[in-house]
């Protein structure tokens, strides 16, 4: 399957990332070849074969509902680049 | 008298327990070896942390480890200690808690080494050239690279820079640089680590596990780092036996597998020919090698490539610049995310994210990244046939030795291709190690992958144990 610059920079737009014009060709030109090599897999009948999401035999894997010690407001926000009090501070996003 | 840094971790403890020396002599002897020899290898990011908490640390600890010091991954959560994934983006984040191999590895009375290693950024890469810090040399040849994710790692642990070390092992990010670094890896089955505290590449792939100077020190390793954690939904509660029991020196009548799949062209001759007198002297000690297909093995790259960019496009979400890390400037959120991705990423973790994203988004989903999960069972089923008729898998651990810095940076799909003999072992879930098994003419190590049964380490060390000791290549050290 081709994949055309068009179709990159919308997939980077979901992706949220910023590209520049320079990155948008040369990713366009890497990411066709490596599509081209991963359509290898169309070739095999796939019909009767059921997914692995992961290889575990486990499944709704559940804890006990008990209350523990959690990060503490101030620990969370140690690392934040902008905070206001006990919050995350983030651009306006309502006009 | 040897310097401490050039000792394993189990002959340090012999001395440790004898009061011969303390963990600080140790600590003093690396200290002095990494001032000598990182500005030529550039295994350890972030150098100035070094003297400013070589202060900090504890006192001889009674616990087993006994104050023994380890380097740890970039990417593994170490409390008070930057981990930065060495990418941009997160670029200041000193995590606020402890991995749980870290929390293991204290309360067994290591010393967490306050210098990380280097990687490839986030472990996308097989060279540790995608690292924001600049490229890893390889001890052996510093014009050539350490192989990656965990090139820092395994550098660190040939160049005597450190005693032992933690990588991680998405697609062979473990056991690739062990191979080009002459040292041992261990990725080991899922769900025996726990991945808490360790950022997420792949999910459903990723692994910690060791690299060390001899298989006496990967099982101990392993002994401390393996079992059971509730933080962890993936992990599993099954019981870790005595490794120590494993070191048998003993491997007659065991059966082991040769896959055809992996002795094909592209494979470097030198290579091929080290491998097969590795198979010989495993012959030679009383195994019994004989052929066996793995007959989806040419689908694994390109499986690979769908599975892990896409659970890699999911997890990497999250940095955005509002909790942690880099933050563009910008009065607008929407572009605030994209220019602090555009900006904070590197090139091959944008490649990535938008192959990801593109096998998940709508109108492809079914024709990649479900198509990769069908075909991710298939290979699993070549394996639990194989090990229906065999002990272990013997094969390269790389197709070739360690190639130079700047040769496959151009070419994306050429450096994927050289974990071709690693990808399988993490689709399937099963443990493999890479143990020193000779030299190029060149003088480049060659690793021997060994693979075995989900949950059967046991076995990889017992046959990685009988032939190390039988052999010498794990006592050469590169001249630097």
């Amino acid at each position: 399957m081709a994949i055309d610059k068009e179709t990159v920079k919308y997939v980077a737009h979901l992706a949220r990332i910023e590209l520049q014009p320079d990155e948008l060709e040369k990713l366009s030109g890497q990411l066709h070849d490596i599509l081209g090599f991963i359509d290898k897999l169309s070739s095999l009948d796939t019909g009767q074969v059921n997914p692995s999401s992961h290889i575990l035999p486990l499944s709704n894997v559940l804890r006990e509902d008990k209350p523990a010690d959690s990060l503490s407001p101030d620990k969370a926000l140690e690392n934040a680049p902008a905070k206001k009090g006990n919050f995350f501070s983030v651009p306006r996003i309502l006009e | 008298m040897t310097e401490l840094n050039k000792l394993t971790a189990h002959e340090l403890l012999e001395r440790l327990k004898d009061k011969e020396i303390t963990s600080g002599d140790i600590y003093s002897a690396l200290q002095k070896r990494i001032k000598e020899v990182d500005s030529k290898v550039k295994a350890y990011v972030r150098l100035d942390t070094l003297n400013k908490l070589a202060n900090q640390r504890t006192n001889e600890p009674e616990n087993e480890l006994k104050g023994l010091p380890i380097t740890i991954k970039d990417n593994i959560c170490t409390q008070g200690i930057n981990t930065e994934c060495c990418s941009k983006i997160l670029q200041g984040f000193c995590p606020p808690y402890d991995a749980t191999v870290i929390n293991k590895l204290k309360n067994a009375g290591a010393e967490i080494f306050p210098l990380k290693a280097n990687m490839d950024e986030f472990a996308f890469g097989s060279s540790t050239e995608n690292s924001h810090f600049g490229p890893t040399h390889n001890p052996w040849d510093k014009a050539c690279v350490p192989g990656g994710s965990s090139g820092g790692s395994a550098a660190s642990v040939a160049a005597d820079e450190a005693i032992w070390a933690l990588g991680s092992d998405t697609g062979g990010s473990i056991r690739q640089p062990a191979s080009f670094c002459g040292v041992v890896g261990l990725k080991p089955t899922y769900g025996r680590v726990s991945r808490y505290g360790l950022i997420a590449f792949a999910s459903s792939l990723d692994q910690i596990g060791p690299l060390a100077k001899d298989v006496r020190d990967c099982s101990l390793l392993s002994q401390v780092i393996f079992g059971y954690d509730p933080n962890d939904s993936t992990s599993v509660n099954q019981d870790v036996p005595d490794f120590s029991k494993s070191l048998t020196k003993d491997i007659r009548g065991l059966k082991i597998g040769i896959p055809g799949e992996y002795f094909v062209d592209g494979m470097d001759a030198e290579v091929k020919t080290i491998i097969e007198e590795a198979i010989n002297k495993l012959n030679s000690l009383g195994a019994v090698s004989a052929k066996v297909s793995l007959p989806h093995t040419e689908y694994a790259v390109p499986v690979y490539y769908i599975i892990a960019t896409a659970e890699a496009s999911s997890n990497l979400a999250r940095f955005d610049g509002v909790q942690y890390g880099w933050r563009a400037k910008s009065d607008n959120l929407i572009e605030m995310y994209k220019k602090t991705r555009g900006e904070g990423f590197g090139d091959e973790a944008k490649r990535r994210i938008i192959l990801g994203t593109f096998a998940l988004s709508h109108g492809y989903y079914d024709a990649y990244y479900l198509r990769a999960l069908k075909v991710r069972t298939l290979i699993k089923q070549d394996f639990d046939a194989a090990f229906k008729d065999f002990d272990c898998i013997v094969t390269p651990t790389s197709p070739t030795p360690a190639f130079k810095i700047g040769e496959k940076t151009q070419d994306p799909l050429k450096m994927y291709l050289s974990d071709i003999y690693t990808i399988s072992v993490n689709l399937a879930g099963i443990p493999a190690i890479s143990i020193p098994c000779g030299f190029t003419k060149k003088g480049l190590p060659v690793g021997l992958q060994i693979m075995a049964k989900p949950f059967d380490e046991a076995m990889l060390f017992r046959v990685a144990h009988t032939f190390e000791q039988n052999t010498d290549w794990h006592k050469s050290k590169p001249k630097l």
